[in-house]
């Protein structure tokens, strides 16, 4: 098994899967890669069902039943307890082998809405130490002692107190600092977050970012963020993947991304979100809806919505074209034979207003 | 200034929890709605801003205050005229839009349910020429009218939810996190939309949201919200160039942009109205300048704007 370089972590290979429902098939993920790096952070971003959750659900086994992995491999490296490294994939092996080793231990994941992730009939002191008292051979003690520890690191104040709370008892924010506090809880190295602040308020949000890149920092954790929200992935992530029905449309570092984005569909995400400069008449928008992978899209899936559309988009889907050595897109608009065409002039303006912002506010 | 469509004066809404708690959810109140305006309300969750919206539209009973709308007070018992005046022009758009559409009713009986009740029309052609008219004006097709909210996308919807609003040709629309459930893609759609509606109908719109950026991108004026009290309000403008308030400060540091050379190394400012000793009951509305006001004391009025 061969990794693209010694800093991968993580690395998701082809990976295709669908699901039986009683429609019928839906092909969700059709062909996904995503690479990350030790300490870095990559974002996945896209609409709701474009199938960024599935992707990272199915490196930690938690797809739902009806789920089937037609192919695809998802690389994991680590470092053995007795010192040695070892590359594995995450979906050949067992299920038991995989909660007793993987999950929690050393990927762990921040899932969305802390009031359903979080058991509510437990003590949250009991919550953080479970996974200890599971993972490591330590006593009742050590583990609360680590669990206290824990609850200090995320920021909760009284920590001693609050070990004894219900999760009830606990505001929002305080309550996704728990989340957080658990999924540290083994030392992990690889620290999923699957959309940990949408439930939040914008203040609240602000500082669990701010918690998750101190612990970053600290800890020296890889971090999968998923999210739709653009702001916030300007905020946290090295590289991104725009991920769009089942497939990464673009992928680059957060600067190309954002100040040089080729994908459409990247221009129209951009040009939908105002900025607090925005005072044009209309919002750009992308029209109509993504579409339903119930029935295998022709061509390129994002065709229909696309008013750069080319006659070779019905036809045939577009493959990765490199951009840079960080930066890919899949649109036949990069293909040599292409007309040339701009982004839109209303994102090429903000773009450059965001590029002077930045240097004015230094 | 021309009569302000609506005037919400000292409005308190509180909710008696238990004999020993009551929830004081909005603490004296006032803003001013002109015609054809938008009013956008902001605050964090729990700071009143959905009770506000409720209150005037009467599913509460307000605790105190004024409510006037059209001339006439809202906000105590209602006869008859007064409520259907109130029912046909005044209307709300929800957050989710499947939990507030009828799961078990046509999109046709769902958008034609106020014509029904108030009698606003002569016969059925009428009632569905009407509705069809309706739903192309929101960018859904006539042929829609026969299917059930399921069989529709989550953008799609909203836009049935938005027709339902607009069939009684309101003067007001309250839109409660009307985006926050969409996706990006869709909430500039729907957003687009209701500006086109506001060009077309000349309705206001009393926008509550959390997101600031559509809200600085949809307002005229901006009120900011917190625990229940008024702190600032203003031109979208005025609050965003200028906040005067270290909740606003806060508030504004924290919306994440789509800039990450900006955004990496901003840090958002931290705010907690005890630890700085604010008491928002004793303050008073200060005029800043224009009709920038702020809820302060003399003195947190003269540290703010040091």
């Amino acid at each position: 098994m061969d990794m693209r370089s010694d800093r991968t972590v993580l690395q998701i290979i082809d990976l295709d899967i669908s699901f039986k429902t009683s429609a019928g098939v839906v092909h969700a993920i059709r062909g996904v890669n995503v690479e990350l790096r030790k300490g870095e952070t990559v974002a996945i971003v896209g609409e709701s069902g474009s199938g960024k959750s599935v992707s990272m659900k199915a490196a930690v086994g938690l797809l739902a039943g009806n789920a089937t992995i037609n192919s695809g491999q998802i690389l994991y490296r680590y470092v053995d307890d007795d010192g040695s490294e070892e590359i594995v994939d995450l979906l050949q092996m067992p299920k038991r082998q995989m909660r007793s080793t993987i999950n929690g231990r050393r990927i762990a994941m921040v899932f969305q809405n802390p009031m359903t992730s979080l058991d509510p009939t437990m003590t949250i002191g009991k919550q953080v130490m479970e996974g200890i008292l599971l993972h490591r051979k330590v006593d009742k003690q050590a583990a609360a002692r680590r669990a206290l520890e824990l609850l200090e690191l995320v920021g909760i104040t009284h920590a001693e107190a609050r070990m004894r709370s219900y999760p009830h008892q606990l505001s929002g924010g305080m309550r996704q600092r728990v989340v957080i506090a658990i999924a540290l809880a083994c030392d992990p190295d690889v620290l999923i977050c699957d959309e940990p602040t949408t439930a939040l308020d914008v203040t609240i949000q602000a500082r669990i970012l701010e918690l998750i890149r101190e612990v970053q920092d600290r800890l020296g954790l890889s971090v999968i963020f998923i999210t739709h929200d653009l702001g916030v992935v300007a905020k946290v992530a090295d590289h991104i993947n725009v991920m769009y029905a089942g497939k990464i449309v673009e992928v680059g570092t957060v600067d190309e991304i954002f100040y040089d984005p080729r994908h459409p569909y990247t221009w129209g995400l951009l040009a939908a979100m105002p900025d607090l400069d925005t005072s044009d008449a209309r919002l750009v928008s992308i029209p109509g809806s993504p579409p339903n992978l119930l029935h295998e899209p022709k061509g390129d899936a994002f065709a229909a919505r696309n008013p750069y559309a080319l006659a070779i988009d019905e036809k045939a889907e577009p493959p990765m074209f490199q951009v840079s050595e960080t930066h890919y897109a899949a649109t036949w608009l990069l293909h040599p034979d292409a007309p040339k065409v701009e982004m839109p002039a209303e994102l090429k303006v903000r773009i450059a207003h965001a590029f002077e912002d930045a240097k004015e506010r230094r | 200034m021309s009569q302000p469509l609506l005037r919400v004066r000292d409005l308190t809404q509180h909710f008696r929890v238990s004999r020993t708690f009551t929830a004081k959810a909005v603490n004296g109140v006032s803003f001013d709605i002109y015609p054809g305006e938008t009013f956008g309300l902001v605050g964090e969750s729990g700071s009143g801003k959905t009770t506000i919206g409720r209150s005037i539209i009467r599913l509460y009973d307000p605790t105190s205050g004024s409510v006037v709308f059209q001339g006439r007070e809202i906000s105590g018992k209602l006869d008859r005229d007064t409520e259907g005046m109130l029912r046909r022009d005044m209307q709300m758009i929800f957050q989710d839009p499947m939990s507030s559409l009828n799961p078990r009713k046509k999109v046709a009986s769902i958008i034609g349910e106020g014509l029904d009740i108030h009698r606003r029309y002569r016969s059925k052609a009428e009632r569905d020429t009407a509705v069809g008219a309706l739903l192309e004006k929101v960018g859904l097709s006539k042929s829609h009218a026969s299917l059930y909210p399921h069989q529709f996308s989550g953008g799609q919807r909203q836009r049935v939810g938005i027709a339902r609003a607009l069939i009684m040709d309101p003067k007001l629309i309250i839109a409660d996190e009307c985006i926050s459930a969409l996706d990006v893609s869709i909430q500039a759609q729907v957003v687009n939309l209701m500006k086109d509606i506001q060009e077309e109908t000349g309705c206001a719109y009393l926008f509550i949201a959390h997101d600031l950026s559509m809200v600085k991108y949809i307002s005229d004026r901006i009120g900011v919200l917190h625990m229940g009290y008024l702190v600032e309000t203003g031109t979208a403008d005025e609050i965003f160039a200028n906040p005067v308030h270290p909740y606003t400060k806060s508030l504004l540091s924290a919306v994440p942009l789509p800039n990450p050379k900006f955004e990496k190394r901003r840090r958002p400012v931290a705010y907690d109205c005890k630890a700085e000793g604010v008491d928002y009951a004793v303050g008073h509305e200060r005029t800043v300048a224009g009709t920038h006001k702020v809820l302060a004391t003399d003195d947190e009025l003269a540290r703010w704007t040091a």
